[in-house]
């Protein structure tokens, strides 16, 4: 299922004007400051705004075309909507909020259908219960489950997070990367977090002064040196998509396999076999013209050079191929002039384990 | 301890407020939703047409209703003799004229109670496939329900009390259209009556605090039902 979006609303001073295409299953990321536009660019695609000019095409069928007045109203446009605040109906109990969208859909489902999603986001517990007597968490739980099951061809999930503390957040990201790792529906979610944005998202689309500057898959946009410049965002690190290969309980340590390398990072506690993204802070990774022996540090990586771009008058920032994994070393001028930094050239860099953050609950 | 004459009061009474407020609710809860939440030209001519027999003097509405549907109006005749409906001297237009003056209690307080439930509610269920008509009555009405019977079991009480209206349109008339409220005047009229308009008041006061003490009952309960 392939959409395409292209909308223009004047707001009186500030002008959406934003164009993108999402032609995959997974998690789309659209991340940008408060009051980029992100909010009216869902509403848009649910048909809860209409806007001045605009086209959306989900698949073959075009719900929005404003040269031929054509508008679909927001039922019958299948686009499933995960709202911040969540929405549940009150007088409803968590059964009946999840069957709401459920009831209403075009074609019957089978009963294991509805069991099956209840259980991917552990709501059996839950299901005679009223919203007021849930948590935050489990409210998003809900609310997710209510649009998956209304059949959506299409997910919008408009800052799902956003209200809750850290703690309830870990709470909700096995689930969303469950559904982003079956990989069965386009999902576009909207975020200014770019920890969230880190973990969850395929591709990141950046939304600035309601325009869409940029869309990369997640792995080449955090690795890009003018990520930072781009978003306004300060620098995150670099995310790896890697696979737990071995635990180590002797010496402590989890071994994670990535298309470059293996990592080594403390034990982990999960099972072999699965997927993880590994962080790397630019921060913390050192680099060496020769191999260096002898040392404490746990990962060593041969890379070749990239990029190399100053940013600043102590820094310059370097983006290091590894395979066919990226990420940045933050080093000062002064070094790079010590190693003589080229492109293309080949360097070892070195991470302590200790300081991989995989970003794991 | 109430004699015949008092009881039959009593039962007119809770009659013609309860066939008041059940045929004005719907109509209310129409109106209610329309204005609610919404623009439209003429949106205030409506809206203070709809309040006008809250502001007006009762006795105006009962001349009016005697105006239009008096048997010797054009349209009071025509009821009677197409459809067999009269309402002047009857406790049927006692009913009309009380329904009508407490119209606005119920439309105030549903419009009240829908207009406080969260619109994104609305569009939630919109993007869940739920079209206008659904949307009322699967959310709008039950989310109102702590309006809707707060504003039937006031207007329940005015009718009670209604005086004016009644006694101009319909007349004081026994066993027809002689509420409580007309009671109590008729026994002040005669001489010696102190006592039984006495005894009737204390009977108007008892209604009045079973009503408040039943409004508050059911407000909590559908209070827990709407989850507020």
């Amino acid at each position: 299922m392939s959409i395409s979006v292209q909308l223009r609303q004047d707001f009186g001073g500030f002008i959406l004007d934003a164009q993108f295409a999402i032609d995959r299953p997974g998690i789309t990321a659209l991340f940008g400051p408060s009051g980029s536009g992100k909010t009216s660019i869902v509403n848009a695609i649910a048909g809860l705004l209409r806007p001045q000019q605009g086209r959306i095409v989900i698949g073959d069928d075009v719900v929005l075309d404003t040269k031929s007045n054509l508008f679909t109203p927001p039922r019958a446009r299948h686009v499933g909507y995960v709202f911040q605040d969540a929405r549940l109906f009150p007088h409803m109990s968590v059964e009946t909020n999840l069957r709401f969208g459920w009831r209403r859909r075009a074609v019957r489902a089978d009963e294991a259908e509805f069991a099956r999603v209840v259980s991917l986001l552990g709501l059996e517990s839950l299901l005679a219960r009223r919203p007021l007597k849930l948590s935050g968490g489990e409210k998003s739980r809900v609310a997710l489950g209510r649009a998956l099951l209304s059949a959506p061809r299409l997910l919008l999930l408009d800052e799902p997070l956003a209200a809750l503390d850290s703690a309830r957040k870990s709470e909700i990201y096995p689930y969303l990367e469950r559904l982003r790792d079956e990989a069965k529906l386009p999902m576009l979610y909207v975020s200014h977090s770019l920890d969230e944005v880190a973990r969850l998202a395929d591709d990141i689309i950046v939304l600035k002064d309601g325009r869409a500057i940029a869309h990369d898959p997640v792995f080449d946009m955090l690795a890009d040196l003018q990520f930072s410049e781009l978003t306004g965002a300060p620098s995150h690190g670099a995310v790896i998509d890697t696979h737990i290969t071995e635990h180590r309980v002797e010496d402590g340590l989890s071994a994670l396999v990535f298309d470059g390398g293996v990592l080594l990072v403390p034990l982990l506690n999960r099972p072999i076999g699965n997927r993880l993204r590994v962080r790397i802070r630019a921060e913390d990774v050192m680099l060496a013209a020769e191999e260096p022996r002898a040392i404490s540090a746990n990962n060593v990586l041969l890379c070749s050079v990239t990029a190399i771009r100053e940013t600043g008058t102590t820094h310059v920032d370097v983006q290091l191929l590894c395979g066919k994994a990226k990420f940045l070393a933050r080093i000062t001028r002064a070094s790079a002039k010590r190693l003589a930094l080229a492109s293309a050239m080949p360097i070892f860099a070195i991470t302590k384990s200790v300081i991989v953050d995989p970003q794991t609950s | 301890m109430l004699d015949a004459a008092e009881i039959e009061a009593l039962l007119l009474s809770l009659r013609i407020s309860a066939v008041a407020v059940l045929f004005a609710l719907p109509l209310a809860i129409a109106a209610a939703a329309l204005l609610a939440n919404r623009r439209f030209p003429g949106k205030s001519i409506v809206d203070g047409l709809l309040h006008l027999p809250q502001i007006l003097p009762p006795v105006v509405v009962g001349y009016l209703l005697l105006v239009a549907l008096g048997t010797r109006a054009p349209l009071g005749a025509w009821l009677l003799h197409n459809l067999g409906i009269r309402f002047a001297f009857s406790w049927t237009g006692a009913a009309l004229a009380a329904g009508i003056i407490t119209f606005p209690f119920q439309l105030r307080a549903i419009r009240l109670s829908i207009e406080a439930i969260d619109g994104g509610l609305g569009q939630a269920a919109e993007t869940l496939g739920a079209g206008r008509f659904d949307r009322f009555l699967n959310l709008t009405l039950p989310l109102a329900l702590p309006g809707i019977i707060a504003g039937a079991i006031t207007a329940f009480a005015a009718c009670l009390g209604e005086f004016g209206a009644i006694i101009t349109f319909v007349s004081n008339i026994p066993g027809e259209t002689r509420t409580l409220p007309l009671a109590i005047y008729s026994a002040l009229q005669s001489p010696g009556g102190e006592a039984e308009a006495a005894k009737l008041s204390a009977l108007s006061i008892v209604l009045a605090l079973i009503g408040v003490t039943l409004a508050e009952f059911a407000d909590r309960r559908v209070r827990v039902f709407a989850g507020r």
